[in-house]
């Protein structure tokens, strides 16, 4: 709930995390570092910015995110079940053979999501197509599509990062979570994306950086007046944020089963 | 063939501003036309094939029937993850034309012949394939694709084709056409491979060979019913294809023939291109008749196998 602060991060943050933790029980796997990392991108998207009806999902002219690392699926299910897309029950079902959430979001399975991904490097493309279409037929939603650091190693990104900036799609948001590691190990080894921000300045993009640890920042820089281009805002976020020993620790990018232990230590760091 | 296929587009579009051309990076002064009259409708998005495919499903999940254009071999392998999935599992109303089909670009070798096209984008679910024979039916399949669900793959034959589908014949995806009913032989073809086998037919009629052809414009989904009632009266079955053998039109035909059940089972032959590179440049048809594609190569293929039948029965 907002506080006469805004919105209270720290507390939604722990909620969104204590369900991760409940559906990876359940489900005995999940991308749990990956989520971790982005859901302070998402609880500032969902609660503060983009304007959806959890009762019209289709609505017209609802704002559409597009989440392209689709891995990062488990910090998206329980927010979009506390705003009511989708029965809560779902969310012990993930992976599960009845239930709706996969490994990976599919948009004919799940009310809110808007491009089944999970093979990185498609949403901006499609993003980018849902932005045209807005500009085509006259309608004022905008287009908000997150991407992962890794994910930035794919060509297609840049070829959609060209298409942006040519059409000066002002109604897209890109936001890179940037929490500096990869799968295999830091991105600065694995394949390296520095001068990051240059980068997104040269092809075009509107560029800003905010620092996750303060959420606020992403808030503001989102409510700022739009500029005549695509605007781009690197997060920099923490793989497995919010839990000492997940954080920065590659053996939680994906996970298997937990143990008695890493679920007794999790819950004990989330006070909740 | 290309012309009247982005003519047709053209069309379609004027009608309904929910359609939308995009080309990749296509010839100068390429539909200019459009270009001029219809800006808002018209793309030309840069060699980013990976890209369009995903814009263009964007577009498709917004309400617009998008075709994109570009060289076959760039739209089906470049860029087939997209194609699988955000075509494919997104079942968007997404039409690939793609240009040069089979073995249009002989001369400029293998990085840019489409011979494996058929095969990748079947592997597809929910797409549809076509290969239409000539212009005149290219243009019936355009105008039929407005109202089509999910996505289509269309294979674009050279171009100055002779006309030898009928308007009377019509044109509805998955129906494919009976050109000559069977005798004691069936050739099955698609795309251009339709104007060999007639040539073929009436060179083997003259010598008292019946010869029927079945032309499957629709490789998928494939008309399986149209197939085994021809079959059923033949004693071989050719089919013809401008296609690698492992996985398109014989490979079809091959696995709907197996599951049925005949009172006499046709034999089988599959005509098209081995599994190898082609090692030659050339023009389409000189890599026809070096893989036995030319109508007196099929004839003499189909005179050999009515023989062994014949001489396997007596």
């Amino acid at each position: 709930m907002p506080t006469a602060d805004g919105l209270d991060y720290a507390l939604e943050g722990k909620k969104v995390r204590k369900t991760i933790t409940e559906m990876v029980i359940a489900a005995g796997r999940g991308h749990v570092g990956s989520a971790f990392s982005i859901v302070e991108t998402l609880l500032v998207l969902y609660k503060t910015i983009l304007k959806v009806d959890p009762k019209d999902p289709r609505w017209e002219d609802r704002d559409r995110l597009i989440l392209s690392k689709g891995h990062g699926c488990l910090a998206l299910y329980p927010i979009l079940a506390e705003l009511g897309f989708f029965d809560r029950a779902e969310l012990l079902k993930y992976c599960k053979p009845d239930g709706i959430l996969g490994g990976h979001p599919e948009h004919h399975k799940i009310p809110g999501v808007e491009a089944s991904t999970g093979a990185l490097g498609h949403g901006l493309s499609i993003g980018i197509g849902m932005a045209l279409a807005a500009r085509m037929d006259g309608r004022g939603y905008g287009v908000y599509v997150i991407l992962g650091d890794g994910e930035c190693d794919e060509g297609s990104i840049w070829e959609g990062a060209l298409s942006a900036a040519k059409h000066k799609l002002s109604n897209l948001t890109v936001i890179v979570d940037y929490n500096k590691q990869q799968s295999y190990g830091d991105v600065s080894e694995v394949l390296p994306l520095e001068p990051f921000a240059d980068k997104w300045r040269a092809f075009g993009f509107d560029t800003a950086e905010a620092h996750m640890d303060r959420p606020q920042e992403l808030e503001a820089l989102l409510k700022r007046p739009r500029g005549d281009k695509p605007r781009v805002v690197i997060t920099h976020t923490i793989k497995g944020k919010g839990i000492t020993f997940i954080e920065k620790n590659l053996s939680w990018h994906h996970k298997g089963k937990l143990t008695p232990l890493e679920i007794e230590n999790i819950f004990n760091e989330l006070e909740i | 063939m290309r012309k009247r296929c982005l003519d047709a587009v053209y069309r379609l579009a004027k009608k309904n501003k929910d359609i939308v051309f995009i080309g990749s990076d296509l010839g100068v002064g390429v539909m200019d036309d459009f270009k001029k009259e219809l800006p808002a409708q018209w793309f030309m998005e840069g060699v980013s094939e990976q890209h369009i495919i995903g814009m263009a499903s964007g577009l498709a999940m917004t309400g617009k029937t998008v075709y994109f254009n570009t060289i076959a071999t760039f739209i089906t392998r470049r860029c087939l993850e997209q194609n699988i999935i955000d075509l494919g599992l997104s079942d968007v109303k997404v039409r690939l034309l793609g240009s040069g089909g089979g073995l249009v670009y002989a001369p400029l070798g293998p990085t840019h012949l489409a011979t494996e096209d058929l095969a990748l984008m079947r592997a597809i679910p929910n797409m549809t394939i076509v290969a239409p024979c000539d212009a005149e039916e290219m243009e019936r399949a355009m105008m039929a694709s407005e109202r089509l669900p999910g996505p289509l793959y269309v294979r674009i034959a050279k171009g100055g084709e002779a006309v030898v589908s009928k308007p009377e014949q019509g044109f509805e995806f998955g129906k494919a056409i009976v050109h000559r009913p069977a005798g004691d032989l069936l050739f099955v073809t698609t795309g251009v491979m339709l104007s060999r086998a007639l040539e073929a037919a009436q060179a083997l009629e003259k010598e008292g060979i019946s010869a029927g052809i079945l032309h499957a414009h629709t490789v998928k989904p494939f008309d399986a019913p149209a197939l085994l009632e021809q079959a059923a009266k033949a004693k071989v079955v050719i089919s013809l294809e401008e296609h690698t053998l492992a996985g398109g039109l014989g490979s079809i035909v091959a696995e709907v023939l197996a599951e049925h059940a005949f009172e006499k089972t046709p034999l089988l032959k599959r005509l098209g291109i081995p599994d190898v590179f082609p090692d030659r440049y050339g023009s389409q048809n000189t890599l026809l008749e070096r893989y036995g594609l030319s109508a007196p190569l099929i004839a003499e293929h189909a005179r050999k196998l009515l023989q062994t039948v014949r001489l396997a029965g007596a």
